[in-house]
């Protein structure tokens, strides 16, 4: 397999556990909402707050997190681009 | 100089946030000074306006891709500042508080979705997209599967998506114009448009990029000064996002106190409500119970979500960062800027809702007879141009929570009054609001605009245009469609042309499919493409006028019953499953992409390397 098979089949794999992370935060707790609601955090409803904030939060780091992880599968395979391009 | 203006961007920022702290401390001494409100508020308006033109009129350019894609070099942070002054409609400053305090859970599936959607951005375009090198979105699918009808087919989503947008854009800047500046709605739309125009029309997406950056600093300030103010004024607490647990359990009890009460059409009728006001009749931090409820609010979040990721005046923001890894970590930065205002909005309503429901606090009024509640000023200020209304529905001379009807702007425009802060945060309100409403018409107008001028005048209709002659073109084109969306705004038409969640749906209907299967599968054809966009787009404009009672009474005659409670507001659900399997069909049975596009493809998924699309093209 070439270098740039290999780097592009990282790249999938990442795409989809970054996707799987973004359907848990944006479908997946949603279809449990009266069940979390009987939960609370910091003396919000669970569901009430993870739609006012949480999942947004959540999306928030989650893009930080992929985009420096993204940056490691460049620079592992040479794909890096230099500051001055 | 380039670069040291580019170096020097968090200085020159800096100095603009100063100056306008000092210029908000100058209107509160104004104000103790005895300066009328009324003038407060056109100072606001009129210098914030200014300083945007200023800017505008800097940021001039002859450059192509300086006038197209900002000359690639606008830093992340700030490319995601402006990215989400793009994002962040007047309808987002001033309606989406008043969504979450009327329509409490249920409505926030769209603070998911509008905010989820970036997730979808990041993954799958926008560093693709970059990497590409393209102008405008129709540029990439053009080239990537190549041809003018695909990519005519592609410039023709864009403009049914966006235009349904900027016309709803105009109208808020012409709303907040004509209330701020005292001057009739239909001359507020105009001033409103010659505002947005300034900002543009010279520079392109350079000065779009730098007026937007400006514009989201006076936004996020008008808006999170208020929430925090609020807050600390009625108790709920120094850091209100991470304090208002109390305040939500609160509401319930006050809910169940007063009781949620459904109002008949006929009684209101009777009671003269004016259109467009409501009442509370949902719980705020309550689930609804049942499948249909959960399936509603999935599938309004999806369809934003998807829409987010297809909309071409986001898209294009991420064209102007100087590398791949440059536009990845700008996307990021752009959900962090937009997280500031849209994790503020429900806090903005629990502190509205409370502090006209809680009897305990001097604000409240729910519960209070009627004929006190006519004497407070605001009430009849607000009464005055029919934003809030009061019907005595049991005659009991006590107004009940089923009582008191309202616009929902007003929990954004009028809670700093109610809450008694004083009249130089409703004026930097109203600045925030133009703001946000400038940004994104701006960001629109020039999607379309240059779309017309770069993928149909000079790709299609002319390709041996000059420089000069391709801005020129550019420029005549963007008064043009500033000036239709201007035109058709002033007739006030909102109530035909429905929600902004429409510009979703076409988008998502047209263009999601082709944009990632463009970059993700090698086998896409262009066949495959135009059948996609087109069956896609044909069929959810379809089911929208099958769907929304104002177009199919007319065209069929009858009211339909939504599929799967997929409404209006959730059309793209047929659209893009249409395009997909179409252009999944077709592609399979048309011939594979030659060798050229497959490392035209190959060329996209790497960061490094010559873009597919040149400096100048």
């Amino acid at each position: 397999m070439s270098n740039k098979d290999a780097y592009w089949n990282k790249t999938k794999n990442h795409m989809i556990v970054t996707l799987v992370l973004w359907a848990f935060f944006s479908l997946v707790i949603f279809m449990f909402g009266s069940e979390l609601n009987t939960m609370s955090f910091l003396g919000y409803p669970l569901a009430y707050y993870m739609t006012a904030q949480g999942s947004l939060l959540a999306f928030v780091v989650m893009l930080f997190w992929t985009a420096n992880k993204q940056e490691k599968i460049d620079e592992e395979h040479g794909f890096s681009e230099r500051e001055d391009d | 100089m380039k670069g040291g203006f580019v170096k020097n961007l968090p200085k020159v920022y800096g100095l603009y946030t100063g100056g306008f702290a000092v210029f908000i401390l100058i209107m509160a001494i104004a104000e103790q000074a005895g300066v009328s409100a009324k003038n407060i508020g056109v100072m606001f308006v009129a210098f914030t306006v200014l300083i945007y033109a200023f800017i505008g009129y800097l940021s001039r350019t002859v450059q192509v891709d300086a006038y197209y894609v900002a000359g690639r070099q606008v830093p992340t942070v700030f490319n995601g500042m402006a990215t989400a002054a793009d994002w962040m409609s007047g309808a987002s400053f001033v309606a989406l508080a008043g969504g979450v305090y009327f329509g409490g859970y249920t409505y926030m599936a769209f603070l998911v979705g509008w905010t989820g959607g970036y997730v979808l951005v990041a993954t799958l375009l926008a560093p693709y997209l970059r990497k590409f090198g393209c102008y405008t979105v129709p540029d990439f699918i053009g080239t990537r599967y190549g041809g003018n009808l695909v990519r005519a087919c592609s410039v023709f989503v864009l403009f049914i998506a966006s235009f349904t947008y900027v016309t709803a854009q105009i109208n808020a800047t012409g709303t907040i114009a004509s209330r701020a500046l005292g001057i009739p709605f239909e001359l507020g739309v105009w001033v409103g448009l010659i505002s947005i125009l300034i900002c543009s029309m010279l520079g392109g997406m350079r000065a779009v990029t730098w007026t937007q950056v400006a514009q989201y600093i006076v936004l996020i300030i008008a808006y999170l000064l208020p929430v925090f103010w609020i807050s600390n004024k009625i108790g709920g607490g120094v850091f209100p996002h991470l304090m208002l647990g109390d305040e939500v359990a609160r509401l319930g009890d006050l809910e169940q106190q007063f009781g949620l009460v459904k109002n008949s059409a006929a009684d209101m009728k009777a009671a003269g409500v004016p259109g467009g006001l409501k009442y509370i009749s949902g719980p705020h931090s309550g689930v609804p119970d049942g499948g249909a409820a959960v399936w509603k609010y999935l599938s309004l979040a999806i369809c934003m979500m998807v829409g987010t990721a297809s909309l071409p005046h986001i898209l294009m923001r991420y064209f102007t960062t100087p590398s791949v890894k440059a536009a990845r970590k700008s996307v990021a930065w752009s959900l962090f800027f937009i997280f500031l205002l849209y994790s503020s909005a429900p806090m903005l309503a629990t502190l509205s809702k409370l502090a006209l429901m809680d009897p305990n606090l001097p604000t409240g009024i729910i519960g209070k007879s009627i004929a006190e509640v006519q004497q407070i000023a605001w009430v009849q200020n607000w009464s005055a141009v029919k934003q809030v209304f009061i019907a005595d529905f049991n005659g009991d001379g006590i107004l009940q929570l089923n009582e008191w009807f309202m616009r929902g702007d007003v929990v954004v425009l009028a809670t700093p009054e109610v809450a008694g802060l004083p009249f130089v945060i409703s004026g930097l309100v109203f600045a925030g609001g133009m703001a946000a409403a400038m940004s994104t018409a701006d960001g629109l107008v020039l999607a379309i605009s240059n779309a017309l001028s770069h993928d149909i005048y000079y790709k299609i209709v002319n390709p041996k245009a000059d420089t000069a002659k391709r801005l020129i073109v550019a420029r005549v084109l963007l008064v043009i469609i500033g000036a239709a969306g201007a035109y058709i705004a002033s007739f006030r038409l909102t109530s035909i042309l429905g929600s902004v969640a429409w510009a979703f749906d076409f988008a998502m209907s047209g263009l999601f499919f082709p944009l990632v299967l463009g970059v993700w599968w090698k086998r896409a054809t262009r066949q495959g493409a135009i059948a996609g966009i087109v069956t896609g787009i044909l069929s959810g404009l379809f089911y929208l006028l099958w769907v929304y009672p104002k177009f199919s009474v007319p065209i069929f005659g009858q009211v339909n019953e939504p599929f799967l409670y997929i409404d209006h507001l959730r059309f793209g659900l047929i659209g893009a499953p249409v395009c997909l399997v179409t252009m999944v069909v077709v592609s399979l049975m048309t011939k594979e992409p030659d060798a050229a596009t497959q490392a035209m493809v190959d060329a996209t998924r790497i960061p490094t390397g010559k873009a597919v699309l040149g400096k100048q093209h």
